[in-house]
This record gives structure tokens, sequence and C-alpha cells, in this order.
């Protein structure tokens, strides 16, 4: 009976001593790709402020005075004044059917209805 | 552990004594119970105690272990991943500054340094000859005999383009070497430079180096851009780069038509204090910060902030404030009569004005004719205590609140002695130097109703209510009488059909070194609020020496410098701030203001 507790505990001991060496490297690797994943954060975080800057200085307002005047003749940007507000009734909407005039709808107000397709 | 061997419960000698003396055995029986039962109690306390000492003891140790995890948590520097880890104790992260939509101000980015190894390098002339080619600055003589000086370690130059860096590794040669380095990057260039102010590089290492603020901003919050815990949240200001840049494109212009020497501008939302926009020409690039002049007027460096820095005698902008204390101590109502009889002598002194405008006029036509022998009659009724106080409740006595660095030492100059001339030329803003910042706020806490506003370069989150200053329909009627000077009197060019634009001109003659006043230089002052129905913004334009050729003849005054440039500012920038031009409820706004009982 000794024997046999004696046996189970060293098979325990064994077993044990083998995940934890196994622990121990799985511990080393996650820190090490936790490092790498940080550095490839860093290195992402520094090329996103790059790319942030860029934008902005290419987005300065200097910049797009510039441009804007340079296309004139395409685009037509003026500065924005007063005299560019409007009332909502100044905008011109595509010429809409009247609701009540047809009292037959004709054919073309439906969609030609497709046959559903049994599997 | 040994039982005592049980004490007997009824000792048969004692029962015996006992009953020979007809006392009652029971009693014995019960006091030896007792006693068993005492000890027994005893024995199971001083268990139950040593149980508690030890599970006492152990969260004693639990609680130690969280404090020191905890304090060693809170001492430890927060870390951001970094792909590149700095030197020891330099860090150079800093936060980024960004305008109130978000919009970028002040940025790092990363470049090189370069620095040499000389015992390193193969071909010392070659080298530095190269290197002379790629940086012109650079003399490549003086360098090749500071590389052969025999140093272990020589710093070549501090950024690098990502050009010249190829160009660098093109050299070929193993004792050059690159140095991480974050560089402060303004994309905007000169806008609002004067705001961000500047950085430059504190210690320095191989593996980073600190960046440190100069002026503005980034000076006044170098502890919270440097935080570490801070740095992934940018710093958010009031100003909006679109207005900014507008407000600059319209002073820039006006200040060249007019041949003006300098220009300031500060538009201010009305109720928060938010500085939406500043401006001081000329200006200069903060990625290239110039020098300090090292002679002459420190004033005429383009790094002077007028706004905030430059305190001026601002003029007649000041007289709202007399009449507006005048009525709110009920000495005058807008329709009241001012004796405005010139010229005024009191002692040695003798005030007049621009242009006789007859014995009497209306509190309100002193406003909108503009004459300092009414707001001096009105100065001598309110006393001198009373203005100074009142002076100071609007902020005019102390250095204003905004948060750069030059701000607390603009301190506002204040006569020496406070006596009735001195009362009666403050009441029409001479002898009382303010910069255009704290007029700003002063007409803020005049027009929006009356309680006071302190000048902000930071984004608020909503509006916090100030002390009362001056009563509502003080202020209701001094918003009137700033409108009647748009609509009929000095600031006639400062209409803009839709904004009700209200404001009050001041030209002040510039005070020399010397003492005295110069007879052709001025300050030419347009300060005021729009809508004046309903006020949302506060703006304060100065022309520095502007003038404009009218018929032949020169015209100084701010009616034909400064105020013209602000009609165009308001015109361009209100669409901008997002307020549609509104021409009826201007027509209207008497109507309705009395309908609703104000």
């Amino acid at each position: 009976m000794r024997v046999m507790i004696g046996m189970v505990l060293g098979a325990m001991v064994l077993g044990l001593a083998f995940w934890a060496y196994q622990e121990n490297y799985r511990t080393r690797q996650a820190q090490s790709d936790v490092r790498q994943i940080q550095r490839e954060i860093g290195f992402l975080q520094e090329q996103m402020t790059v790319l942030r800057a860029e934008w902005a200085y290419l987005n300065r307002p200097e910049r797009l005075r510039a441009l804007s005047a340079l296309n004139f003749e395409k685009l037509g940007l003026l500065p924005m004044t007063p005299e560019h507000f409007g009332r909502l009734d100044q905008v011109a909407y595509p010429p809409q059917k009247p609701i009540l005039s047809a009292a037959v709808p004709s054919d073309a107000d439906f969609p030609a209805a497709t046959p559903e397709v049994q599997p | 552990m040994t039982e005592t061997p049980r004490r007997p419960l009824r000792p048969l000698a004692r029962i015996l004594r006992a009953r020979d003396k007809g006392e009652n055995p029971d009693l014995i029986e019960r006091e030896n119970l007792a006693e068993r039962h005492n000890a027994m109690r005893d024995r199971s306390r001083r268990r139950a105690e040593g149980r508690i000492l030890v599970v006492g003891l152990f969260f004693v140790a639990a609680f130690c272990t969280v404090g020191v995890r905890m304090s060693a948590l809170s001492t430890s520097d927060p870390v951001e991943p970094r792909y590149s880890q700095g030197g020891a104790g330099i860090t150079s992260a800093r936060a980024d500054i960004v305008d109130r939509n978000g919009r970028l101000l002040a940025t790092n980015v990363v470049t090189q340094a370069l620095y040499a190894h000389p015992n390193e390098m193969v071909d010392i002339p070659y080298a530095a000859a190269e290197l002379g080619k790629i940086f012109p600055d650079i003399d490549a003589d003086a360098l090749a005999t500071r590389l052969a000086s025999g140093r272990k370690f020589v710093w070549i130059r501090r950024t690098l383009s990502p050009e010249q860096i190829q160009a660098v590794h093109d050299i070929g040669d193993p004792g050059l070497l690159f140095a991480d380095r974050d560089l402060r990057l303004y994309p905007n260039g000169t806008l609002a430079a004067h705001i961000l102010g500047g950085a430059r590089y504190g210690r320095e290492g191989v593996g980073a180096a600190e960046l440190l603020g100069v002026a503005g901003i980034e000076k006044a919050f170098d502890d919270r851009l440097l935080d570490p815990a801070q740095h992934h949240e940018p710093l958010q200001l009031s100003i909006d780069l679109t207005v900014q840049s507008t407000m600059r494109e319209v002073l820039d212009g006006g200040m060249r038509l007019l041949g003006a020497k300098g220009a300031s501008g500060v538009l201010m939302d009305v109720n928060t204090g938010e500085i939406i926009s500043m401006v001081s020409l000329p200006d200069f690039d903060p990625n290239h910060r110039p020098q300090p002049l090292v002679k002459g007027d420190q004033a005429d460096s383009p790094l002077f902030n007028r706004a905030v820095q430059g305190v001026y005698e601002l003029g007649s902008v000041f007289k709202i404030f007399a009449v507006a204390q005048a009525m709110e101590e009920g000495i005058v109502t807008p329709t009241t009569m001012v004796d405005t009889q010139g010229p005024m002598v009191k002692g040695r002194h003798k005030i007049r004005d621009f242009r006789n405008y007859g014995p009497r006029l209306s509190a309100t036509d002193v406003i909108v004719k503009s004459s300092n022998i009414g707001t001096a009659h009105l100065a001598l009724k309110i006393g001198g205590q009373a203005q100074r106080e009142f002076l100071g409740s609007l902020g005019f006595l102390d250095p204003t609140p905004v948060e750069l660095i030059e701000a607390p030492n603009a301190k506002p100059l204040l006569p020496r002695n406070w006596g009735e001339i001195q009362s009666m030329t403050i009441s029409y803003g001479h002898g009382l130097s303010t910069s255009p910042v704290h007029l700003a706020a002063g007409y803020a806490s005049l027009l929006n109703g009356g309680t006071k506003v302190e000048p902000t370069l930071l984004r608020q989150s909503g509006r916090t209510l100030g002390p009362r200053v001056v009563s509502e329909q003080t202020s209701k009627a001094s918003r009137d009488m700033l409108r009647a000077v748009v609509t009929r009197g000095t600031a006639s060019f400062g209409e803009v059909a839709g904004y009700a634009v209200g404001g009050k001109t001041g030209t002040a003659d510039k005070p020399k070194p010397t003492g005295g006043y110069y007879k052709d230089r001025v300050l030419a002052t347009f300060a005021g609020v729009f809508p004046a129905h309903d006020p949302r913004y506060v703006f304060v334009i100065t022309m520095d020496e502007g003038h404009e050729i009218v018929n032949g003849k020169e015209m100084r005054t701010a009616g034909w410098t400064a105020v013209p440039v602000t009609a165009e500012l308001i015109r361009r920038v209100a669409p901008l701030l997002g307020m549609r031009p509104d021409v009826e409820s201007d027509l209207q706004s008497g109507l309705r203001e009395a309908r609703n009982g104000h």
C-alpha cells in the first residue's frame, strides 16, 4: 500500500514538474508576444501620428484656400458669406407627381411582380 | 495534553459537614458546577482569542499585500507602447493640441538626429565634405576639424528629413549614427502661432530628447502635456481653426490696405468666455520660432502677442463702462441729458471733444457721438472709488486668467493716484492701459446680460454663470447704445446686414516712450458684440498706426480703419459660426423685448 502511495506521489510530482516546465515556457512566449505586439502598436501609433500630421498639413486652411483659388474655374468656390444662406423653399426639388390626380393607377406605377421560385 | 482530574461536584467531606450544620448540600454542588463552567468558559475564550488573532494576522497580511501592490502601481509611471524605447528617464512623449472641433494644431512626429563617433569613422574629410553637401548650413571644414579633434562623440544635427537620412546612409560611414527624436510639428504654420508658442528640446540623449514648451499654451500646460497618464488625450482649445484662419486673412488684408504696423483681433463667446479666435499680426512660424529681438522695442517683435501681452490705452471703447455704471447706479437713463459743453476745464487739465457737440447730449448720444466731456461728467458723478470697484469687477485691474504663460505678466497699468482727473480720463479710456483680451472679457461681462465672464482658451463644456456685474436692464441698454453707434454713429461702416452689429470705436493717441503722446500715431480699436439683440460673440479689433486716404485727406480714426475691417470680418466669420443673417428680428427686436416684459 505504502509503495503504491509512494509511486502515485512520485508520478504526481513528475506530472507537476512537467506542467510547470511547460507553463514557464508558455509564459515566456506570451511575454515575448506581448512585447512584440506592443512594439507593433507603438509602430502603428507612430505611423498614425505621422499620417495625422500629414493630413493636418495637407488640409491646412492656407493650402485649401490656395487650391480653391487655383481651381476656381472648375469648382467656383467662394468664401462663405451671409448671402449664401438660403431658405428651404428656394431649393429646386425635382418635380413630383401629384398624389391624387391620377384616378386609375397605370401599370408603370407598379413594378412587374416576379413569380416566386420554389426550391 | 493531560486532563486535570475532574473535581467531584459533591465532595463527600463538605457535604457531610454541611449536613451536620443543617445547610443545603445542593448549594455546594451548584457552587462547584459554577466553578467548573467558569473554567470551561475561560478555556474556550482563550482558544477563540487565539483563533481571532490568527485570522486577524491573516487579514493584516492580505491587506498589506493589496496595499503594497496598490502603492507600487500608483507610483510606477504609466507606459504607452512605443516603437522606440527612450533613454533612461527621458521621455519625449508630448500630448497633441487640437482645436474645438478636434483639428490638429500641434503634434509630435518621429525623426532622427545625427551624431558621430569619430573614432569609428573611416574617412573623416570625405564624410565631412559630403555632409556639407547635404546640409548647406553646415561648414564642412569646421565640421572636419571638430570630428578630427579627438572627441569620442559629436552631435551633428538635431532633426533630419527622410531624404536627408537616406543621403547620410549613402555616405556609408559606420561612424555616423542616428538617434531617435520627436519633433514638435505645427501643421498649420503661422496660424495661432501666438497661442501655441513653440517647443524646444530639453534634456537630450541618444535614445530620446525631452520636448519642452517655450511660450504660449505649450509652456503654460507643460506639465499636462508631458504627463504620461494624459498623453493619449489631446489638449482641446476653444479656438476654431477655420475662424482663426479667416480672421488672420481678413486682418492681414486690412493691415496691408491701411498700411498698419500691427493688428490684433479677439473673438470671444459672450457667455462662456471661450476665445474662438485670437490673432496678433505680425506673427511667426512656431516650427521655426525666431529669436527675440536683441535691440529695440520687444513690442515690435513678431513674437509679441498684441492681444494678450500688449497693454494699451484703448481710448473711447471704455466710454460704455462709464455710461453703464451711471445707468446701473441710477444716475442716468439712456435718455437723460448730459452736459457736454466744452472745453471742460478741471485744474490744469482741459478736456475737449473731437468736435463740439453742443451744450447737452442724451446719454445714448454721448456714446453714439463719443463725447469725452460727457463721460467725464458722468465719471465725476460716479466717483473714483466706485469707478475703480466697477472696473475691478469687470477684471480690468488684474492680469487676465487666459491660459498663456505670457498672461500673468500682462498687468494692466493703473494710475498711481486714482484722483478726479484720472477718473475722468479713464472714463474715456486714457490713463488705464489694458490688453485687448481684458477689453473683450469686459465687454462680454457687460453685454451678455450682466454676469462676469472669465476669458479662457480651453474648450468649455457648458455655461457657468459668473457673479452678476450689472443688471439685465443695464446690459440691454448698453447693447442698444452700442447698436446705435453702428446704425447712426461713429461706426457706420460696421453695419453687416442681418447680424445687428453693435460696437464702440476708440482712437487712442499712442504714448511716446519719452512721455506725452504722438500727434500722428494712433491705435484704432473697434470693440463690440453681435447680434446686439441676442448677444452671441464679442470682438475686439485693433489696428496699430493704420490710416486711410479719403478725398486726399488722411483718416486715422477707428471708424475709417478698424471698423471696415471688422465689418468684413463679421461678414466672413458669422456664417462660419453657423449664424444665419437675421434681418427681421433685428427690426422687430424692440417689439419682442417689450412683449416679453424686459
